[in-house]
C-alpha cells in the first residue's frame, strides 16, 4: 500500500512537471545552471571512471585471453564494444547517481524542510516548474553527452593500458575496435543514458521534493534517492537490453 | 477580507482541528494563538492554500481559494506576503537577490527600478547596509527582517507572520513587533500573526483567535481577551504573563 502511494505521488509529480514544462520563462535560468552542474561539473569524475574502467577491462581481458590462437585485436574489440554497449552507460550512471542524484535530493530536501519550497509557492511560483523541470531536463540532455566522454576516455584508457603494460599494441587494439564496431551499439548507449538521466534526476527530485523532518529527514531522502536510482538504473538496463538487443 | 468557514483538517487519523470559523476584516491584525502543536501553522497554510482542508472553505475577498485552478491560485497567492518561522530565505543567493526575487519574476521592472524597490524594502526593515551579505552571514533577527522585506516588496494586501518573534532576544523581538505595527499602519495591510508569544499579541493584535482542544476555542478583541473568564484562555494567557514577569 505504501509503495502504491509512493508510485502515485511520483507519477503525479512527473505529470505536474510535464504540464509545467511549457513555462520556460520560469526555469530558463535554472536550466542553464543545472546543465553546468549535471554536465560540465561531472566531466572530471566521468573521465576518471572511463579511464579506469577501460584500463582494467584491457588488463583483465589480456590476462584471460592469453592464447596463441586468439589474436590480440580481440582484446580491443571486447574492450571497446563492452564500453560502448554497457560499461560507459551503466558505470557512469551508478557514479552519477551518487554525484548528481545525491546533490539534487539534498538541495530539494533542504529547501523543503527549511520551508523554501513553501515560500516559493506562497509567492505564486510554480515550484515544480522552477525546481524539478530544469533538473530533470538537465539529466536528460547531459547524460548522453557524458556518455560520449565516458566512451572516449574508456576506450582511450584501454588503449593506453594495453600499450603501457605491453599486452596489446595500439595498432591491434584499434584494429579490433574498428572491425567489430556497430553504430547501433552507440545508439543503444545513448538511449540508455537518456533513460538513466531521466530516472536518476526524477527519482532524486521526488525524494527531495517530498522530504520530511529536519537534517535526518534530508539525509534519509538522499540515501533513498541514491539507492533507488541505482536499483532503477540496473532494472532499466535489463529491460532496455531485453527490448532493444 | 479573509473569511474562514467551518474548516476541518485531519492528517490520517489525527484530527488537527474541526469546524473552525472566523473573519479577518480589511486592515485588521489577527493573532492566532495556542499551545505548540495545536495546528496554528497548519491553519496559516490553509489560508494561502499551501494545504487543503478536509471540509470547509477559506474565502479571500469572497473567493474560495481552494476552489481556484492553479493559475488563479498563483495570482491569488501574490496578494499575500508570508514571513515563515525560519524566514525561508533562499540560501543560494544573497540578501539583495532574495528581496529582488519576486520582482524579477512577477514584474517587468528594469534593473534600476528593482534596485530602487529592493533598497526601499531593506531600508524599511533597517537593513540597507546588509544588501550584499550572504544569508549565512545574517543573525536570526536579521533573517526575519530580510524575510519581511521580501514579503512586502510586491506590496501585498495580506501579510502572514509565522512565529515572527520565536528564537529572538526580547529587544529584537520588540523591533519585529514594531515592524509589524508599522506595516499595518503604513501599507494598510490585513495581517495574521501566528504566535504563542503573548507579549507580541498584546503589542500587535486587534483580535485574537485561540486554538485549543482541536477547535477554535475562543475568538475576540484584545480587550475582550483581557476580561474573558474562558478557563483555558485565562490559563494560557496567565502562563505567558508569568513567563514574561519571570523573564
Amino acid at each position: 500500500m505504501h509503495s502504491l502511494n509512493e508510485v502515485g505521488k511520483y507519477s503525479s509529480l512527473l505529470y505536474q512537471a510535464l504540464r509545467s514544462s511549457t513555462e520556460f520563462g520560469t526555469y530558463r535560468k535554472n536550466l542553464f545552471q543545472e546543465l553546468v552542474k549535471v554536465g560540465y561539473d561531472s566531466v572530471p569524475i566521468i573521465i576518471l571512471t572511463g579511464i579506469f574502467t577501460g584500463s582494467v577491462m584491457t588488463l583483465q581481458s589480456a590476462y584471460q585471453l592469453q592464447s596463441a590462437f586468439i589474436p590480440l585485436s580481440t582484446i580491443g574489440a571486447i574492450v571497446s564494444e563492452s564500453i560502448l554497449i554497457e560499461l560507459a552507460a551503466v558505470i557512469s550512471s551508478l557514479v552519477l547517481a551518487g554525484k548528481v542524484g545525491a546533490r539534487v535530493a539534498t538541495e530539494l530536501g533542504t529547501m523543503r524542510v527549511s520551508e523554501q519550497i513553501d515560500a516559493l509557492e506562497s509567492m505564486g511560483f510554480n515550484s515544480v516548474s522552477f525546481l524539478v523541470v530544469p533538473r530533470v531536463l538537465a539529466g536528460i540532455l547531459m547524460f548522453p553527452v557524458l556518455y560520449i566522454v565516458a566512451s572516449v576516455t574508456g576506450i582511450g584508457g584501454g588503449l593506453a593500458a594495453g600499450f603501457f603494460s605491453g599486452t596489446v599494441p595500439p595498432s591491434d587494439f584499434l584494429q579490433g575496435a574498428r572491425t567489430y564496431f556497430y553504430p547501433w551499439n552507440v545508439i543503444f548507449g545513448f538511449t540508455k543514458m537518456f533513460v538513466f538521466g531521466f530516472i536518476i534526476t526524477s527519482v532524486s527530485c521526488y525524494k527531495g521534493y517530498y522530504a520530511r523532518g529536519g537534517a535526518e529527514g534530508v539525509g534519509q531522502s538522499t540515501t533513498n534517492a541514491t539507492v533507488l536510482s541505482c536499483i532503477f538504473v540496473l532494472l532499466a538496463d535489463f529491460i532496455l537490453a531485453a527490448l532493444l538487443l | 477580507m479573509i473569511e474562514i468557514k467551518n474548516l476541518t483538517k485531519r492528517f490520517g487519523d489525527l484530527l488537527v482541528w474541526e469546524d473552525v470559523s472566523f473573519k479577518v476584516e480589511d486592515g485588521e491584525t489577527l493573532a492566532i494563538i495556542g499551545r505548540s502543536g495545536c495546528g496554528k501553522s497548519v491553519l496559516m497554510k490553509h489560508i494561502n492554500a499551501l494545504l487543503y482542508p478536509d471540509t470547509g472553505k477559506v474565502l479571500i475577498d469572497g473567493r474560495d481559494i481552494h476552489a481556484l485552478d492553479y493559475v488563479d491560485l498563483r495570482k491569488q497567492r501574490q496578494k499575500f506576503g508570508v514571513l515563515f518561522q525560519g524566514s525561508a530565505l533562499f540560501d543560494s543567493i544573497n540578501t539583495f537577490e532574495n528581496v529582488a526575487f519576486p520582482l524579477r519574476y512577477f514584474t517587468n521592472q528594469t534593473e534600476e527600478e528593482i534596485h530602487e524597490n529592493v533598497m526601499k524594502s531593506l531600508t524599511y526593515v533597517n537593513l540597507e547596509d546588509s544588501a550584499n551579505k550572504e544569508t549565512s552571514e545574517l543573525s536570526g533577527g536579521m533573517r526575519k527582517r530580510v524575510g519581511l522585506a521580501r514579503a512586502i516588496v510586491l506590496e501585498p494586501n495580506y501579510i502572514m507572520y509565522d512565529e515572527p518573534t520565536s528564537g529572538l532576544d526580547p529587544q529584537t523581538a520588540d523591533e519585529i513587533n514594531g515592524l509589524i505595527n508599522a506595516m499595518s499602519e503604513t501599507f494598510d495591510v490585513t495581517s495574521i500573526v501566528i504566535t504563542h508569544d503573548m507579549h507580541s499579541v498584546l503589542e500587535v493584535a486587534d483580535k485574537v483567535a485561540f486554538l485549543d482542544q482541536q477547535k477554535l476555542s475562543w475568538f475576540g478583541t484584545i480587550s475582550e481577551m483581557r476580561n474573558s473568564n474562558h478557563k483555558e484562555l485565562v490559563d494560557f494567557v496567565s502562563a505567558s504573563e508569568y513567563q514574561i514577569k519571570a523573564g
